[in-house]
């Protein structure tokens, strides 16, 4: 693809559509979600009660789940689908059916799942751990937004294929590439919660059994749940590795090496689940261990992630004359909020990474398992590098889409969202890390735990929480407030879908990277080798089930 | 045509190897402190019963 | 294709650094003993109360083990039986948890003893207990309404 062709390629008017009402669906959920989020560090100040006899954990419920499954969802389904329609073509009639069956189950399944949280049928948190057990409809509508991503998954496959068909021997697009690797991982990933789903936990909550195993339901739910981060990832890394460098006026470093890393993200966040487990009787320490060796596997693509990323801002900044060991630094676009807030989110990557690798090192989870620690880690991985990412693209691929353009007056509020979001988190996540740290507890309302000592300590820090938490909000009515602008108000213009070229166009990416056969081959056998022994050891050795609990 | 190309080939070859002293320079900063971080929580994994 | 000379040192670094936390970690769980809490045993959650150990919780002395003293609680929504208890300092204990309802955590607040109770299920972890202080058992695995309300306290005493 040469810049020529690029500089006219703008998504077909029909997928923009398409597009769009994901992103619409996205940011009502950023709203609710993060309404509840706000209203969560409040309570947990001790200042605050909620009111209309709201409670704290169908709020949290809520939270989880629409900022966690379904926001994110919708935001990555719908830039995957414009992507691969700006890169590989604009996509058949038959893909985008199937785009919009998908995007109409997942929107079904998303008020049912909604409705019953609210009506407080479902307050099991966004993880919803047996045997808590929702109300039917819960699970159902959970369900229809699995189901709905595999169908619109399906056209990205789809489009994928047809474009390997009209052009043999060629390497895809590399953003269509990447869609697909992250559109493979979620359908491998999504077999373990489906299944917990409908073969244990519907049954069970429609009263067709009585009871059910918990641990295999947990460990259906990890083998899932920890594929969800990097589902949540990588369309950032796709953001990272080939649009970032054409806004900053520079070149992808290195092609192959960013198709290597997808490859090995594909391999290696399957088979791993067991590190959210390590706390949990019933599975041998020995495949703990063996689960934290492949984990410490999945680090190394991000560690040439960050490679990649620091010599795309150096190659570019020498071109543009910079000296000395960090003088590129200077010349990266400061002023240009879709470099920006990514950066941001970059740079958040640094301690969300570090405290992923503590987390996953077997016994030393124990310092840190279900603190609020983790809640800090995450609101630094999901909730600032992939989140800030998302917003950084937004800023020109709503205006792309709606044929709008960024204004430089909400640039200006861009940035500011940006710096906003940093001091706010800094402080929130910041605080969780230290309360956590003390043995704070996660997913918990306010307490003072009958007056110990050890709880008045956290309060402090809740209170820093609160802080970091009501400026992170105002940073989302700023992301809002941007998004409905340039939905709707912003003027009328042509605003770039910016994709990279690599720096050395000669050198093109083995045709070995599109051998699905021998990927998806070598997945299947990483699963099974990490889970079907301590997984058949569950059922061997299962103890009586459990019956479902109403405890709130 | 050719000459031209070639030139700016092995130019920029010979610039990929002290034009990435910052990238080696931050990657190793970034790897001092996942070094750090672990090293510390591992301390008070081993300080604690 | 080509990797650049400084990005084949990072990862060799990288790399290396993330075999050396592997080794550390591996040889202080296979070796030294600090395996994460992982007891294969199991029991019948509707029969906790009558059954041994769970039939008398509290701080047990037990002669001919590795371990002086077992501690056993009884979780359930949203309490732990007991609901105070008294180690002696220097005390190498065995605690053993089992929940007789829904998952819930069983964290010392400050300390390594972080266990998920799982219904079905029996968590155990053995430590010594060397430092003098006031500790505070949260429930830390959402577990209902009172998920914030339930805890335990333990009086290391000279």
């Amino acid at each position: 693809m040469n810049s020529f062709v690029d500089k006219i390629k703008k998504v077909d008017p029909r997928d923009a559509k398409l597009g769009m009402a994901h992103f619409y669906v996205a940011f009502i959920g950023l709203f609710i979600g993060g309404m509840a989020g706000l209203l969560q560090t409040l309570v947990r100040s001790g200042q605050f009660t909620l009111p209309a006899g709201i409670g704290y954990y169908q709020l949290l419920t809520l939270h989880g789940v629409v900022l966690a499954l379904v926001m994110t969802t919708y935001f990555i389904m719908g830039f995957q689908l414009v992507a691969v329609s700006r890169t590989a073509g604009t996509l058949s009639s038959k893909q985008r059916t199937a785009g919009w069956i998908g995007f109409s189950l997942m929107t079904i399944g998303t008020v049912m799942a909604a409705v019953m949280i609210l009506l407080n049928e479902a307050s099991v948190l966004y993880t919803f751990y047996a045997p808590l057990q929702a109300h039917a409809l819960f699970y159902v509508g959970l369900t229809l937004v699995i189901v709905g991503s595999w169908v619109g998954g399906s056209a990205i496959i789809m489009a994928y294929v047809a474009w390997r068909k009209k052009n043999p021997g060629q390497p895809s697009p590399l953003l269509t590439f990447m869609a697909l690797v992250n559109t493979l991982m979620w359908i491998v990933a999504t077999i373990g919660v489906a299944t917990t789903v409908l073969f244990q936990l519907l049954p069970w909550s429609l009263g067709l059994v009585d009871r059910v195993d918990v641990a295999i339901s947990r460990t259906l739910f990890w083998y899932f749940g920890h594929p969800l981060v990097y589902f949540w990832l990588l369309p950032a890394y796709m953001a990272w590795y080939v649009i970032v460098p054409k806004i900053i006026g520079g070149k992808i470093f290195s092609d192959s090496l960013a198709r290597l890393s997808f490859i090995l993200f594909l391999l290696f966040s399957i088979p791993v689940g067991f590190h959210h487990q390590l706390m949990e009787p019933g599975i041998d320490p020995a495949w703990k261990f063996l689960q934290v060796v492949l984990t410490f596997m999945v680090i190394i693509p991000s560690l040439m992630t960050a490679f990649s990323l620091f010599a795309t801002f150096e190659s570019f900044g020498r071109s543009k004359g910079a000296t000395g060991l960090f003088g590129w630094l200077k010349k990266l676009p400061w002023g240009d909020a879709r470099f920006l807030v990514p950066f941001i989110g970059m740079l958040s990557f640094i301690p969300g990474g570090a405290g992923g690798i503590i987390n996953a090192s077997n016994q030393m989870n124990q310092v840190v398992h279900n603190t609020i620690w983790v809640t800090g880690h995450f609101h630094l991985t999901v909730a600032t590098a992939v989140i800030l990412t998302f917003f950084g693209i937004s800023y020109w691929l709503i205006p792309h889409l709606t044929g709008r353009t960024l204004t430089k007056a909400m640039n200006k509020l861009a940035i500011l969202q940006g710096v906003f979001w940093a001091i706010g988190m800094t402080f929130m996540s910041g605080a969780m890390h230290a309360a956590g740290l003390l043995g704070a507890p996660r997913r918990s309302a306010f307490s003072e735990y009958g007056g110990a000592a050890q709880a008045a300590e956290w309060i402090p820090y809740q209170i820093a929480q609160a802080v970091g938490g009501s400026i992170l909000f105002i940073s989302i009515i700023l992301v809002l407030y941007i998004f409905i602008n340039l939905a709707f108000f912003a003027p009328k213009g042509e605003e770039e879908f910016p994709v990279g070229e690599a720096a050395d166009t000669a050198e093109k990416a083995p045709m070995i990277f599109e051998n699905w056969k021998l990927w998806l081959g070598i997945v299947v056998l990483l699963i099974a080798f990490a889970y079907t022994i301590p997984f058949i050891d569950l059922i061997e050795n299962a103890p009586i089930g459990s019956k479902g609990y109403k405890l709130w | 045509m050719a000459q031209p190309r070639l030139e700016k080939r092995t130019s920029t070859k010979v610039e990929d190897q002290s034009s990435l002293k910052g990238t080696l320079a931050s990657v190793f900063l970034l790897g001092f402190f996942l070094i750090i971080t672990w090293v510390g929580v591992f301390l008070l994994f081993v300080n604690r019963f | 294709m080509h990797i650049h000379k400084f990005e084949k040192i990072w990862l060799i670094f990288g790399v290396a650094t993330l075999l050396v936390f592997l080794s550390v970690i591996g040889v202080s769980a296979f070796y030294l003993g600090n395996q994460p809490p992982s007891c294969l045993a199991t029991i019948n959650p509707e029969k906790v109360d009558t059954t041994a150990p769970f039939d008398k919780p509290g701080l047990n002395k037990v002669e001919g083990k590795e371990w002086d003293y077992e501690l056993v609680y009884v979780a359930s929504a949203f309490n732990y039986n007991p609901g105070e208890v008294e180690v002696p300092l220097g005390a190498k204990v065995k605690v053993l948890a089992t929940t007789k309802d829904v998952v819930h955590g069983f964290n010392v607040a400050g300390t390594n003893i972080n266990m998920m109770l799982e219904p079905g299920y029996i968590s155990e972890y053995v430590t010594t207990f060397d430092k003098v202080g006031e500790f505070l058992i949260v429930c830390n695995e959402y577990c209902g309404a009172g998920h914030h309300m339930m805890s335990s306290k333990i009086k290391v005493v000279e």
